[in-house]
């Protein structure tokens, strides 16, 4: 067992982050950490892609300038994955201008605080 | 004729980009360019499935990129059918928003992108673009909930956001994990090298299904996944709620079936039977839940909404069961779903914008006063509840059928108990509707939970409330009484041509599920 994490270190991180991703959204009443968790939790996604891609002494996917030759890394998780960032960077811009929104209409950012102002209401 | 499934995603997109630009001109043009866009979507999408439903599929090759290695479109009975009917409702809830509102051009360049993700998520072929166009939709959905002018909407957006975003990203972690063992993503390959390279009872292919399945169930709203909902519903503009709830879930809980009956196919089910079992109690669950919550429920939109987390455990259980009648009846109930729930959102923010009645002890005699808005609420309620002609009724026999030939004696139980369940949460507001003699000066006091303007109940006529309560600014107008009875009609008239239309899918269907 101890073998086996030390030899898949890789995906040991993308689970701990992952985890922590979660934990903040969960956990975390400030909404901007929450939208932080969110990042964090799709990093350790797109980490996961590209640690699948590696392969051990192989090559960029580039031809050309003399050619390397031999085994070439997959190129199409990194391709998959910069499509992913530029839709993660999207929902990013998106949850923090909803934040603006809530924070000009109940001046808080702490979501207990806001549960109680919306109680009221 | 060839290109219709690319352009079916690139006329709304190019279209949201010019209404946005019409829009600086004259903020009136953005609406006619948005119907404009919506009506050829509309006529492509019909085209396209009175070709397919023959038993032909349509493919494309995006940049004539060769499959699979390029992303592919694919159409086939199921898809066209799902297409067809975004394209009509986003029609329909367009010549409502046109009254109700919101009017902004970024609203229809939103609508429009909308339009597109979600014809995007059903035409393509590929299991990352599946992704891409999700959180197209995401987004565009997100957007339009926060386009409410309260900061109540805002909150339910980000709600919706943060849950939607994991859900989208635990489907993409089970992409990668089915990448990793296949070595595709094209939806046909995948499924072909599932069944023959790799075990079905491989770790990461199971893996891989249980984050799929999560990940899509989280967009549909399957009990306990369904969080984000009831507020994102309740707080959104009536014409957004509509849409979104007649379309989005729809077209995830069709991504759920995608996934499950053409890339892992039925194969996959019987090689790991306890997955199976899994998928269908969860949604039996739901089934049970939903009805439950919907019925302690006082405002009328979170009713509804929670009603719509009922239908969709139905729908993901009959997909989950897999036989050729329970798809047949999934596919019928999602398709008659759109059409009821969302014509039962643009009947109640009809009624809200008569009388300003949102809360169930509102709508207190509201057949004297609004005949015909009441009449079409009962017609919508009972066709969910699933009275015989309408395509409710259509739907749950096709579903119970196959959940008795297949031996789900759970299922059939579940079918039977959310029926007397739903009939609980409709009969209520029916009976407000009907047999509840109209407020008067002396009325009882309002259900005591949520904000109820006291002026809307005691005030009498109603009608007067209705102009000062904010987020209603504008009055019905003769067109949207005539759309929400139309879409009344069409609920019932559906239930006629389901049998036909099982028929036509029945051509599809096949081919789908045998391996």
């Amino acid at each position: 067992m101890i073998d086996l994490l030390l030899t898949r270190y890789n995906y040991v991180a993308v689970v701990l982050l992952l985890g922590i991703g979660t934990y903040m959204l969960i956990e975390n009443s400030n909404l901007v950490k929450k939208v932080i968790g969110m990042n964090v939790f799709q990093t350790g996604i797109f980490l996961f892609f590209i640690t699948a891609a590696y392969v051990e002494g192989a090559n960029p996917p580039i031809v050309g300038h003399g050619g390397h030759g031999g085994p070439y890394v997959s190129p199409l998780p990194h391709v998959l994955i910069l499509t992913a960032i530029v839709v993660g960077v999207s929902l990013t811009a998106v949850a923090l201008a909803l934040v603006v929104r809530i924070y000009a209409e109940y001046g808080t950012l702490d979501e207990d605080v806001l549960r109680e102002v919306r109680a009221d209401e | 004729m060839s290109d219709v499934p690319a352009l079916l995603v690139a006329v709304p997109i190019l279209a949201g980009v010019v209404a946005l630009l019409v829009g600086q001109w004259r903020a009136r043009a953005a609406w006619a360019v948005a119907a404009l866009a919506s009506a050829v979507q509309v006529g492509m999408a019909g085209l396209l499935a009175a070709r397919v439903l023959g038993g032909e599929t349509v493919s494309y090759e995006v940049g004539n990129f060769p499959a699979p290695y390029g992303i592919e479109l694919v159409v086939d009975g199921l898809s066209a059918s799902v297409v067809l009917l975004v394209a009509v409702v986003a029609f329909g809830v367009l010549l409502y928003s046109r009254v109700a509102g919101p009017r902004e051009p970024s609203f229809h360049a939103q609508y429009l992108l909308l339009v597109a993700g979600l014809s995007g998520m059903s035409v393509t072929g590929d299991v990352f673009n599946l992704y891409v166009f999700l959180e197209i939709t995401g987004l565009a959905a997100y957007a339009l909930v926060a386009s409410g002018e309260s900061g109540r909407a805002a909150v339910g957006a980000l709600k919706y956001l943060l849950v939607g975003t994991v859900g989208a990203s635990l489907y993409l972690l089970g992409v990668g994990y089915a990448f990793i063992v296949t070595g595709t993503l094209n939806m046909a390959d995948m499924a072909a090298k599932l069944g023959a390279e790799v075990a079905y009872t491989h770790p990461a292919v199971l893996t891989a299904f249980a984050l799929i399945v999560t990940g899509l169930a989280v967009k549909s709203a399957v009990f306990p996944l369904h969080t984000w909902q009831p507020e994102a519903y309740a707080s959104a503009p009536d014409s957004v709620s509509a849409f979104i709830s007649a379309l989005v879930s729809t077209v995830s809980a069709y991504a759920i079936a995608r996934m499950i009956v053409s890339v892992f196919t039925v194969e996959f089910f019987r090689a790991n039977p306890v997955a199976q079992d899994l998928v269908v109690g969860i949604a039996g669950l739901s089934v049970v839940a939903g009805s439950v919550l919907a019925v302690t429920q006082t405002e009328v939109k979170r009713m509804l909404a929670y009603s719509s987390v009922s239908q969709f455990g139905l729908v993901v259980a009959a997909f989950a069961i897999a036989t050729e009648t329970a798809v047949t009846g999934g596919t019928i109930h999602l398709i008659g779903h759109a059409v009821m729930k969302g014509g039962l959102f643009l009947a109640v923010g009809a009624v809200a914008a008569a009388t300003g009645a949102r809360y169930v002890s509102e709508y207190r005699g509201l057949a004297s006063r609004r005949p015909f808005l009441a009449g079409a609420v009962a017609v919508l309620a009972l066709a969910m509840v699933g009275v015989p002609p309408a395509v409710g009724f259509v739907g749950k026999w096709y579903i119970a059928l196959a959940a008795v030939e297949s031996e789900s004696w759970f299922i059939a139980v579940v079918i039977l108990s959310s029926t007397l369940l739903t009939l609980a949460y409709f009969a209520r507001l029916v009976e407000r509707m009907y047999f509840a003699s109209a407020p008067t000066a002396a009325a009882e006091p309002a259900e005591p939970t949520g904000p109820v303007p006291d002026a809307a109940v005691a005030d009498g006529s109603g009608e007067a409330a209705a102009s000062e309560r904010p987020g209603t600014p504008d009055r019905v107008t003769p067109g949207v009484v005539t759309l929400v009875i139309g879409v009344a009609v069409l609920a019932v008239a559906l239930g006629f041509v389901a049998t036909e239309f099982a028929q036509l899918l029945q051509q599809t269907l096949p081919e789908l599920l045998s391996p």
